[in-house]
């Protein structure tokens, strides 16, 4: 919107409060605004809204203890928060987990990573208006979460990943079922993209809206997608390999402008990514135990401090342990979420921005708030 | 039967009483249809839970709303609040005032003219009578003293004022090649050209129909109600019953469009090529059903739009109305102009 510089009547500002509660806010996130118009002049991220204080808790608790916390952080993607700690404690521990716990983590990891991705997709979509890619995304989300349930019993909160491996072996067939899904998978991504990815409408309303060059992503700390949508190569599964993934073959998908739709063009191909990454693991998973042999109380030897993350759906998730001598319990555990980093960016990125743009990029960032709070 | 309190009175009540229920019906059941369409387009089975397969879902929906509570916020002015929804609600009714289902066809006698009244300047009516609605819109969006209701209704404003000028013209188009304003005599014209209008007229068809849906506030241009951003726009305060208006207007207008666009391009009640004798078995249809048919045809492609389109952003909808349809339509009307002086001299 062009106009002079030099307005002709006194306008004043309008303050607006956008949430906590507001269907497009993704949770319980408070953007307090400053509106000239519909043009945003400036916007402040309020955020602990949903804070629990997990990381508090973690000291209170047993280090097997902790997983079931870890699940309700980002509660879209469990699955990859049990990673996170639990390769972290194994580097703290030195523990080497059997090749098949390894597969079996990736093969859940990357299931996590298709339903997280499809839950995002489900709602960009939404907030920019096209309603129907929900219903496709979730109805593939739910044969993964059956997967999972098959699995762990669980189909959100997890807890599917044990220090030194994963608790159970796969169940009869699941294997197969899981083959099927993700043989079929490629076909349900391009129903997606048929919906949007040439669709002048949303090309309108993503090209251009909130860019963030190449160095400002790496000066703001932004990882996963809205690194890689700006052109960074830097996947924590390709630079520091956890579980097996240097035995796998993927790519890591890149943007060029770093806007809405490159980080939207991204996130389709990581989940075309992923799914090959599925069918390697699935093809490759080795026989042998599912678990390493740990002593049933895991007991740090000496005072330590470890840094671990992982490639969460949303960006790098790291745990910082620090432990005391015959320990059982973390004597302090921070958690660097992808989500409240990746938030950061926000107020600099909708500025000049109008009101329907705050919902894309909110949207494009793909932020958890149980994550960000905690 | 020709005693004039029955022609002048007892016909004219009747046949009122007969479309306002037909329409409100209809209305009932395009919510139905809407979300039963919807829902196939998404995989799922939509209302199925009341009545036979959820037929009976409009009528639940209405006692539901009906018995609601019907809150005011404290600090809106009361008023305005409550003139709102009968303003938007009140000329979407209104309209159907002049529009024409069908040809004249007699009763024991008596001839019944299947419309309310066939006035010299229908179409004139039609356009003033619909724009008063956007004041429903704005009054509702500024008297519920909340902000996201206010830039709803500021939205609505500006996004209704812009697209009524290109429909303007699109409907300017026709009317050179009909040469009448009166909307029975619309159909006539094309039933003595034996052409609908939407084949010399297709480019203001386009943007007839393009300024309908902005028009109705439908997708992709919904933004007067875009949940993601404004929470449910100008409608965000209102409840039961009002709520109820809101709703119920916004599907009658999308049948006054629909409606309008048949008559005015797809020949009304006409068959497909009415002077060609080949085709002469389509009569069998009676002509209600062919303006019926073509009407829900245009309502379905409104549902369509809902499961297909995201939402353009504000300053883009003002783009394309300004730079684009004002344009066309008025070098539409220009081409239209010309071909009507060659032709018919």
């Amino acid at each position: 919107m062009n106009g002079p510089d030099q307005s002709l009547f006194d306008v004043e500002e309008m303050e607006i409060n956008f949430g906590p509660q507001h269907p497009a806010t993704h949770g319980v996130l408070r953007v307090k605004m400053k509106l000239d118009g519909e043009k945003i002049m400036e916007a402040k991220p309020i955020i602990g809204y949903l804070h629990r204080g997990t990381e508090k808790l973690f000291e209170t608790m047993d280090f097997p203890q902790c997983i079931p916390h870890t699940d309700r952080m980002d509660y879209v993607a469990a699955a990859t928060n049990n990673q996170g700690f639990c390769v972290t404690m194994e580097k703290l521990l030195g523990v080497t987990i059997p090749p098949r716990a390894a597969y079996i983590r990736m093969i859940l990891a990357e299931l996590q990573r298709l339903a997280s991705h499809l839950v995002w997709l489900a709602t960009h979509a939404v907030d920019i208006g096209a309603i129907t890619p929900f219903f496709y995304t979730f109805r593939e989300r739910d044969a993964i979460l059956d997967l999972f349930e098959e699995y762990c019993g669980a189909r959100l909160t997890l807890n599917t990943m044990k220090i030194g491996g994963v608790p159970f072996e796969l169940p009869d067939g699941w294997l197969d079922r899981c083959s099927e899904l993700v043989d079929g998978f490629n076909a349900h991504i391009d129903e997606y993209e048929s919906l949007l990815t040439e669709n002048r409408i949303w090309k309108k309303r993503t090209i251009g809206i909130g860019v963030v060059s190449a160095e400002e992503a790496i000066e703001w700390g932004l990882t996963g997608p809205p690194l890689r949508g700006s052109g960074v190569k830097w996947d924590i599964r390709k630079v520091f390999p956890y579980d097996r993934y240097d035995e796998i073959d993927f790519e890591i998908p890149i943007g060029k402008n770093g806007d809405t739709y490159d980080r939207y063009r991204v996130r389709i191909e990581e989940m075309r990514q992923s799914v090959r990454i599925l069918r390697q693991c699935l093809d490759r998973l080795p026989d042998g135990p599912e678990m390493a042999r740990v002593p049933k109380v895991l007991r740090t030897k000496e005072p330590g401090m470890v840094y671990g993350s992982v490639e969460a759906p949303k960006g790098e998730l790291g745990y910082f342990i620090v432990a005391t001598e015959k320990g059982t319990a973390p004597y302090r555990c921070r958690v660097r979420p992808p989500s409240f980093i990746n938030l950061q960016a926000l107020p600099a990125m909708v500025e000049g921005h109008l009101v329907a743009d705050l919902v894309a990029i909110i949207g494009t960032l793909d932020i958890v708030l149980g994550e960000i709070d905690r | 039967m020709s005693d004039p309190i029955m022609v002048y009175i007892g016909i004219p009540l009747i046949k009122g009483i007969v479309v306002l229920g037909v329409l409100l019906l209809t209305v009932a059941y395009l919510t139905f249809a809407e979300r039963k369409f919807l829902g196939y387009m998404q995989v799922r089975l939509g209302p199925n839970r009341v009545g036979p397969k959820g037929w009976l879902q409009p009528i639940a929906d209405g006692l539901k709303l009906f018995t609601k509570e019907d809150l005011i916020p404290g600090r809106a002015e009361r008023f305005v609040f409550m003139l709102a929804p009968i303003l938007l609600f009140a000329p979407a009714i209104l309209v159907w005032a002049v529009i024409p289902f069908g040809e004249s066809f007699t009763i024991g006698g008596v001839e019944i003219q299947p419309f309310l009244a066939d006035i010299n300047i229908g179409i004139l009516f039609v356009l003033a009578v619909s724009t008063i609605g956007v004041y429903g819109i704005i009054l509702a969006g500024w008297a519920s003293n909340n902000k996201f209701s206010l830039m709803g209704g500021l939205r609505s404003a500006a996004q209704m004022i812009s697209y009524e000028v290109p429909m303007g013209f699109a409907v300017a188009s026709v009317l050179l090649m009909a040469g009448t304003l009166s909307l029975v005599g619309i159909v006539d014209a094309q039933r003595d050209y034996g052409l609908w209008f939407i084949f010399p007229g297709i480019l203001g068809f386009g943007i007839f129909f393009v300024c309908g849906v902005a028009e109705t506030n439908r997708n992709p241009f919904d933004l007067p109600e875009a949940e993601a951003e404004l929470v449910a726009g100008f409608h965000t305060e209102y409840s039961g019953m009002k709520f109820a208006f809101f709703y119920l207007a916004e599907y009658a207008n999308m049948l006054v469009v629909s409606s309008l666009a048949v008559i005015l391009f797809f020949g009304g009640w006409l068959r497909p090529f009415p002077n060609v004798e080949f085709l002469a078995f389509l009569d069998l249809v009676p002509p209600f059903l062919w303006y019926a048919g073509k009407v829900l045809a245009f309502i379905f492609v409104f549902i369509w739009f809902r499961g297909t389109f995201p939402r353009y952003r504000f300053d883009q909808l003002m783009q394309i109305g300004w730079k684009w349809l004002l344009p066309l339509s008025l070098a539409n009307v220009m081409l239209v102009a010309l071909g009507v002086l060659l032709l018919k001299g």
